[in-house]
């Protein structure tokens, strides 16, 4: 990039309620000014309302699974009932001879070795298309299956003997992706275990014998499946001169690309659409095997094909979050500086990788020595996928009880050797602001109450990557009658995401965010960041301002020319274009687009690179230079007669840069909080270790946190700038959801003097620990 | 959720009368929704859930669970709600049946809907629906509920964002509006 293309700015820094500073970066010309602090802002940094709100409150939205077509078939996919089989013969000539079937899949194809076998209850076999759902469901019946049962493995434990039954072969264990997610490439295969993948720093030997204490414990974590209230659903419409697919997704984008390449269709053959899309929490990142299924029954059968799971089949095939087994050792010298962390781990992810415990123990806290080796193990069940901060959600229950223990061991408060080992300016703020609020000082010795119900505090931190995605673009228009549209294919997983759009663009054209129109989630407009790892906002709100920005100048320009002034000098606020230094002169917005030459006018642009510059590159993908941080405090009541564990109350402190819309962030942190609450004390996905079957596969014996177990919650949000793109705005929904279970596992420990191990903290895991009944083998 | 679907039922229907068998074809259901009678023609295994998404267009009743532990498909069957996929719509008979689309009067919104947008009472907005139909009709039967009451009014409801925080929020102001 040529030096005359660019241009030195000042932009906010730091932490709001610490004392903002100023920071200067050299930016590209073409990019809009620096944004003001929220404090001088009108629309962004303000809670307003859903631009979809309406909609979503009158039932008129359409979520994928409302969507209908004219000619529309419907579509049921037939599931092996073997955890482990080879399929010699599949026999479909009764079903698709079955009056209004009119097109029958085998999919578990007996001719191909690798996909004759099956490996897990659920896994697809056939599909069917009819023309109603009952008669595809009559006609999965008349399929038959010759299954030869093969040896299977249904428990981690089990599968990493010598001798166990292998789940896959050399050829079939999938093996990583080059980006690292959900696993590094080209790991050792050893029987069913994949790994160990290896991080190192320094020398944990000579760091553990430089320790005065040390700690070491083992932690477990249990399957928790995504339970979105829209099931995964696709309808997908093939004809000569395209493929379109309404799918429940939360990346358009990808999904595009996907079908492309799958069915050799050029890019602009394929269209993917979703208008409202029912929770996905990572596990409708991808086509997935019920996309692939609907695309080609249609394809063959020449007709709109609609395929939605149901609940079961939610539950045991469209992902989980793994469960995984780690063993921390942390050496401290007495002051508390760790010489030395230790980290072992092995997880599952079913016949899928992705079941680490992510990078909480090497990256968290300053310690000179570092070692990890973290294993994934295959068994015969449903794959895992990303779930909600994927690896360090279950991580981080190990490393910030093991940090507690070590605080218990040095008898230093919690929240003061986390303040000597935690370089984070930014966690150290919020455990000041959190500590305040839930009443740090009011806690007691562990176990120090004397009913049977014992009351507890306790913390925990997290810590995620502020990622941002580059292959992210927005269109801004400008009509002549001065509406105005947002456009980009980027969806709206339910966090908000069309309506920090809105603001961002209602705040650069000084109009209010309902006069913006969104159209999100589509394929026909720029190609839109995914929504997952939280990154939507980061990547999709600076272009969002500079397209804004950019049709801006050409509007100013024309004003300008009426109102004898040059472009620079006019301001767009308060719905009127006027003289920056005689605000009496000036025009509406409508009347400034009124001038337009042409009927509207509009810009793209695409994500710049973060201005001080990535940490690290991957492909589309890119980590910004911070972190994002969070810490949480929980307040517990055990009841000790009970065994019962209640929550009274969360206060969260979390970070996401600049806070777009506070009321939407403030919703995210509740789900957040109470999918980790529930993670902590409910859900469980039970796998029959004898049969290899889930047998709670439902929203009833797999249970989830409801209203009644909901705390009081307190968010509080920073705002953290750091002049690092054209709103400096980053993501909050995976940080929100990984310290919620630790706090509750150290307020537990709090409240009854004893810590718990392995996740969910059910009354019986409560009366184990407190040695009321016997442990089990 | 105060009625279960099958006591409903059994309210309704006086014992000793011999029903008539119908089906498995289709045959010709009438049911008054959103004060309007219409006319299916739907296999008697319809549930009123499927019917209402199906022929007769009303897709902002959801579908989740299919089995009455999510909540979702919240209706109200005579101002009470039930959950419109465990009861079969050749059962409703002639009750009235009030749908997500029938709750607003014309373009002004139920105070419940008009509160859960002010509160962000949803997020992705899939469980919304069934979980406005549920505070709405606590609303209409309770004069000053508190957030207890409302907390037992959308127990059995699952929300996977955890809008529960506003929703309880949105449903205290709107008892407000409501009454005042």
């Amino acid at each position: 990039m040529a030096n005359q293309n660019l241009r030195t700015e000042t932009f906010p820094a730091g932490i709001a309620s610490v004392g903002l500073g100023t920071v200067e970066r050299q930016i590209s010309a073409d990019e809009p000014p620096p944004l003001p602090p929220n404090s001088e802002l009108a629309v962004i940094g303000k809670s307003f309302p859903r631009h979809d709100g309406r909609a979503k409150v009158t039932g008129a939205i359409r979520f994928t699974v409302d969507v209908s077509l004219p000619g529309m078939l419907h579509a049921r996919v037939l599931r092996s009932p073997m955890p482990h089989a080879l399929v010699r013969s599949i026999d479909i000539a009764a079903a698709a001879r079955q009056a209004g079937v009119r097109a029958v899949l085998p999919i578990a194809t007996a001719d191909d070795p690798n996909r004759a076998t099956v490996r897990y209850i659920g896994a697809p076999v056939a599909a069917v298309a009819a023309v109603s759902l009952a008669a595809a469901n009559e006609a999965l019946h008349l399929i038959r299956v010759d299954y030869q049962a093969l040896p299977f493995v249904a428990d981690m434990n089990e599968a990493r003997n010598p001798g166990a039954p292998l789940v896959h072969d050399e050829t079939t264990a999938p093996a990583g992706h080059p980006s690292g997610f959900p696993a590094a490439p080209n790991l050792p295969l050893n029987g069913n275990v994949r790994g160990p993948a290896i991080a190192r720093r320094g020398d944990v030997t000579q760091g553990f014998a430089q320790a005065d204490v040390v700690v070491e414990g083992e932690y477990s974590t249990q399957v928790q499946t995504h339970c979105c209230l829209e099931p995964h659903a696709i309808v997908a419409d093939w004809r000569a001169d395209g493929l379109t697919v309404y799918m429940s997704t939360q990346f358009t984008t990808g999904v595009r690309h996907e079908l492309a390449e799958e069915f050799g269709l050029p890019l602009n053959r394929v269209r993917v659409i979703v208008d409202a899309m029912g929770g996905g929490f990572g596990s409708k990142s991808s086509l997935g095997d019920y996309g692939r299924i609907a695309v080609e029954l249609s394809r063959r059968a020449q007709a709109p094909v609609k395929l939605f799971l149901d609940r079961q089949e939610e539950q045991m095939d469209s992902g989980n979050r793994p469960g995984t087994w780690q063993r921390l050792r942390i050496g401290a010298k007495r002051d508390g500086a760790l010489t030395a962390i230790s980290l072992l781990s092995y997880g599952t992810a079913g016949v899928a990788l992705g079941a680490g415990v992510g990078f909480n123990a090497e990256a968290l806290y300053s310690c000179p020595n570092f070692d990890g080796a973290q294993h994934d193990v295959f068994i015969n069940a449903g794959p895992g996928c990303a779930m909600r901060a994927p690896g360090n959600t279950p991580g981080a229950f190990g490393l910030e009880q093991a940090i507690d223990e070590l605080a218990e061991r040095l008898a230093i408060d919690p929240l003061i050797l986390r303040d000597r080992i935690d370089p984070s300016p930014v966690r150290r703020e919020e455990r000041r602001i959190g500590a305040e609020r839930i009443g740090w000082q009011r806690r007691h010795a562990p176990g120090a109450d004397p009913g049977p119900v014992k009351r507890g505090l306790g913390v925990a931190q997290s810590l995620w990557m502020a990622n941002v995605q580059i292959n992210s673009a927005c269109e801004v228009r400008v009509m002549r009658d001065g509406s105005v549209e947002v456009l980009s294919s980027v969806q709206d997983i339910g966090t908000g995401t069309g309506t920090v759009m809105a603001q961002t663009v209602a705040e650069v054209f000084g109009l209010r965010p309902e006069q913006i129109t969104v159209r999100i989630g589509d394929t026909e407009f720029p190609a839109g960041p995914p929504s997952y790892g939280s990154r939507a906002t980061a990547s999709i709100t600076p272009p969002a301002r500079t397209a804004a920005w950019r049709v801006l100048q050409s509007l100013l320009r024309e004003a300008g020319l009426a109102l004898n002034a040059a472009a620079e000098d006019l301001v767009a606020r308060e719905g009127r274009i006027v003289v920056r230094n005689d605000p009496s002169r000036g025009m509406s917005f409508a009347e400034a687009a009124a001038r337009l030459r042409t009927d509207r006018i509009s810009a793209v642009a695409s994500r710049s690179d973060d201005y001080p510059g990535f940490r690290r590159r991957m492909d589309d993908a890119a980590l910004a230079q911070q972190d994002l941080g969070g810490v949480q405090f929980a307040a517990v009541a055990v009841d000790t007669e009970t065994g019962i564990v209640r929550v009274e109350r969360v206060v969260a402190v979390q970070d996401c840069g600049r806070p777009m819309n506070p009321r939407q962030i403030e919703s995210q942190v509740h789900g957040g909080i109470l999918m980790g609450l529930s993670y902590a004390l409910f859900e469980e996905r039970i796998l029959d270790r004898q049969t290899g079957r889930m047998v709670n596969p439902d929203l009833e014996h797999y249970r989830l946190a409801g209203p009644r177990e909901t705390p009081a919650i307190d968010v509080v949000i920073l705002e953290n700038y750091q002049g690092n793109s054209a709103t400096d705005a980053y993501g909050i929904a995976e940080p929100s959801n990984i310290a919620t279970a630790p706090a509750i596992a150290n307020a537990v420990h709090n409240a009854i003097g004893v810590r718990l191990h392995s996740l969910p903290m059910t009354p019986a895991a409560v009366f184990s620990a407190l040695g009321r009944i016997p442990q089990r083998s | 959720m105060l009625n279960t679907t099958s006591a409903l039922i059994a309210a309704a229907q006086p014992d000793n009368v011999a029903l008539p068998t119908v089906g498995p074809d289709a045959v010709a259901i009438a049911l008054r929704v959103n004060d309007a009678t219409r006319t299916v023609h739907a296999e008697p295994r319809m549930t009123l859930a499927e019917a209402l998404r199906g022929p007769l267009g009303l897709t902002g009743t959801k579908i989740a669970c299919n089995r009455g532990a999510c909540s979702a498909c919240t209706v109200w069957l005579d101002g009470l709600p039930v959950c419109a996929c465990m009861i079969l719509a050749i059962d409703v008979g002639t009750r009235r049946v009030t749908t997500i689309e029938g709750l607003a009067q014309g373009e002004t919104l139920h105070p419940v809907q008009q509160a859960f947008i002010e509160h962000d009472a949803l997020q992705c907005g899939f469980c919304t629906p069934g979980l406005v139909m549920s505070c709405a009709a606590l609303l209409e039967r309770t004069a000053a509920p508190n957030a207890d009451d409302i907390r037992a009014a959308i127990s059995g409801h699952v929300c996977r964002c955890g809008t529960y925080p506003h929703v309880i929020a949105a449903t205290m102001d709107a008892t407000k509006a409501h009454k005042g």
